[in-house]
């Protein structure tokens, strides 16, 4: 019978670790495919190339594969949203550890985690019959397909990520820390400022960096708002197209095999890159936050 | 009792990832596992036939209303209509994942090559034509363009509206995504061949091109006659040289030739259609078949 037990509870742990490691089994995965179909790519098309001004993937001339203007189209949509979404999302979780009663709490944060279940694609139908006429008539500008508008959804998309980690990281700095200003005379604006913000800054940069994380991956709000016009430019008032877009709205017709495919991989690639590396710093800022509180 | 996790050591996960690493790379080859024959589905004692057609999003529409004409007459029949754009058609034909394509375009000298290595030939039937309407929003002063204005407005040469007879303004040119047929077709009948302008905005679809164009003021851009048709968008006239009188595209327009932007729409067959696929084709270009054409809104052959 004890014998029978100890097998079973074996099994089951098996079981568990089994779980515990499909994510990593799939994230290598998905880094040897997209490498696989994305790295020949390297090979065939001249570098000059790649790295130059044009995306005309489907032409009757010479195709110009140049990733730069997808690389910049998605850093600038990213930085504005950013940029965007810092104040709002760093503001609001002070307010929400710092000031706030509990009943403002308790009805500001059910909806913050609304925002972060509506659908990406309802938020780019919102965007292109609201947000973007609207930037038009508010800048003056001739198209409502902009950078900006892509952005501002952008941002709302990030912004409950940066809200709900940053009030975290807020929430655990320790008591004493406050008590200790306060008893010093500081007002509560002030210890809030220079002790509790501070303190919490590992993680609100950690918060920061995974709604920037969530923002560069985003596809389809951007790809019905932002004109996928492929421009090398820093005007947030220029079409942009970025890598999400390009990848979703090409790779449904790609010969299979071909240059083309393969560079949608390669990009692919460079875009799991850029997301792992934000989320991976983002999470040693998180964890080295614990390890030194614990101390 | 706990279990003790820590005696699983770091050797044992990497056993374990390397086992299920070769579980799932056993079915990695792409088009082997996934595909299944149409056939195999429906029960051996039913004579049934099966007929799978994929392809131009354009013709989805169309090729539908067909498709349920012809099993009304034929109840024995299963045809399965899908649409993915003309290039996911022509490489399903490839993949010998369908019976018949559907393609508003022409199929590219590299997709030949590539059926050579497969063994499929491609037989061209052209079952309907469709006219492409260039739009405008509709304050928009100019009314009519030459071919060779167009051109030069989608590849960036012509930049500002009052070039062509408009307002001081900069023109926001709108084309479909390079995934389109329809893109592929402007590119080598308007465009000449050349490439799109680099400011040339891409959109995922021809309902997005309609709306933008019926809001933003200085902007151009292309979409299927029927979409144009009861939108909130100028359609204007297009000239074939200077001289000419400016024609908007229509049914007697595009079905007498005078329209210069419309094209074929065609069906591919793997070699001489037989059995089923070619009585639908049959069907199709018959009377009753191009009668289908013109209640959906395309344009029949005669």
């Amino acid at each position: 019978m004890k014998l029978w037990r100890k097998h079973l509870e074996r099994v089951i742990q098996w079981g568990l670790l089994i779980s515990a490691t499909v994510t990593i089994i799939a994230v290598l995965l998905i880094f040897v495919f997209l490498g696989k179909e994305g790295l020949p790519a390297l090979l065939k098309v001249p570098l000059s190339n790649l790295l130059g001004d044009r995306w005309i993937p489907v032409s009757f001339e010479n195709p110009r594969y140049g990733v730069l203007p997808l690389i910049a189209g998605s850093i600038l949509v990213t930085f504005l949203a950013t940029v965007i979404a810092v104040p709002f999302g760093v503001g609001g979780a002070t307010y929400l550890s710092e000031f706030a009663g509990r009943a403002e709490r308790e009805i500001l944060k059910p909806f913050i985690e609304v925002l972060a279940g509506i659908p990406s694609v309802v938020l780019g139908f919102f965007g292109l019959v609201v947000i973007g006429p609207a930037l038009k008539s508010l800048f003056g500008l001739t198209s409502s397909l902009t950078a900006l508008t892509g952005a501002i959804l952008l941002a709302f998309m990030a912004l409950p990520t940066i809200l709900s980690i940053a009030e975290d990281a807020l929430r655990a700095v320790p008591r004493s820390f406050k008590e200790a200003s306060l008893a010093l005379g500081a007002t509560s604006w002030q210890t809030t400022w220079k002790v509790t913000l501070p303190a919490a800054s590992p993680g609100v940069i950690a918060a920061v960096l995974l709604g920037i994380g969530r923002v560069i991956g985003e596809t389809m709000a951007v790809m019905m708002v932002t004109g996928n016009a492929a421009v090398l430019t820093a005007s947030p008032f220029d079409s942009v197209r970025t890598i999400t877009a390009t990848i979703a709205a090409e790779m449904g017709e790609v010969p299979f095999g071909s240059d083309h495919y393969r560079i949608l991989f390669l990009i692919g690639l460079l875009l799991l890159g850029m997301t792992l590396a934000v989320n991976l710093y983002a999470r040693r800022l998180l964890v080295g936050k614990i390890r030194r509180r614990k101390r | 009792m706990i279990l003790n996790l820590k005696s699983f050591g770091f050797s044992t996960v990497i056993i374990v990832v390397a086992f299920i690493s070769l579980v799932l790379g056993g079915c990695n080859k792409p088009g082997e596992s996934d595909e299944r024959a149409p056939e195999s589905g429906t029960p051996a004692k039913v004579e049934s036939e099966t007929l799978t057609i994929k392809g131009s999003d354009t013709m989805v529409h169309l090729v539908t209303y067909w498709a349920e004409a012809y099993m009304k007459v034929h109840p024995n029949a299963q045809i399965s209509v899908t649409g993915g754009g003309s290039g996911t058609g022509i490489a399903a034909m490839l993949n010998g994942t369908t019976d018949l394509a559907m393609a508003s375009r022409k199929v590219k000298p590299k997709e030949t090559e590539l059926a050579k290595d497969q063994g499929v030939s491609f037989n061209e039937i052209i079952v309907a034509r469709d006219g492409i309407a260039v739009a405008v929003h509709p304050e928009n002063p100019v009314s009519e363009l030459t071919l060779d204005q167009l051109r030069q407005i989608f590849n960036g040469t012509l930049r500002n509206w009052s070039q062509v007879g408009g307002q001081d303004e900069e023109i926001q040119v709108l084309s479909r995504e390079s995934n389109s047929g329809t893109y592929v077709f402007f590119n080598e009948h308007v465009l000449m061949k050349d490439n799109y302008g680099q400011a040339v905005r891409l959109m995922p679809s021809n309902a997005a091109i309609v709306q933008s164009l019926s809001q933003d003021r200085f902007s151009i851009g292309y979409v299927g006659l029927a979409y144009a048709e009861g939108a909130a968008v100028k359609v204007i006239g297009v000239k074939k040289d200077k001289e000419t009188a400016g024609i908007t595209p229509s049914l007697e327009t595009v079905s007498d030739g005078s329209y210069p932007i419309a094209r074929p729409l065609h069906i591919y067959s793997n070699g001489e259609p037989a059995g089923l696929a070619k009585d639908f084709i049959d069907f199709a270009l018959s009377q009753n078949g191009q009668d289908i054409v013109r209640e959906t809104g395309y344009i029949p052959l005669k």
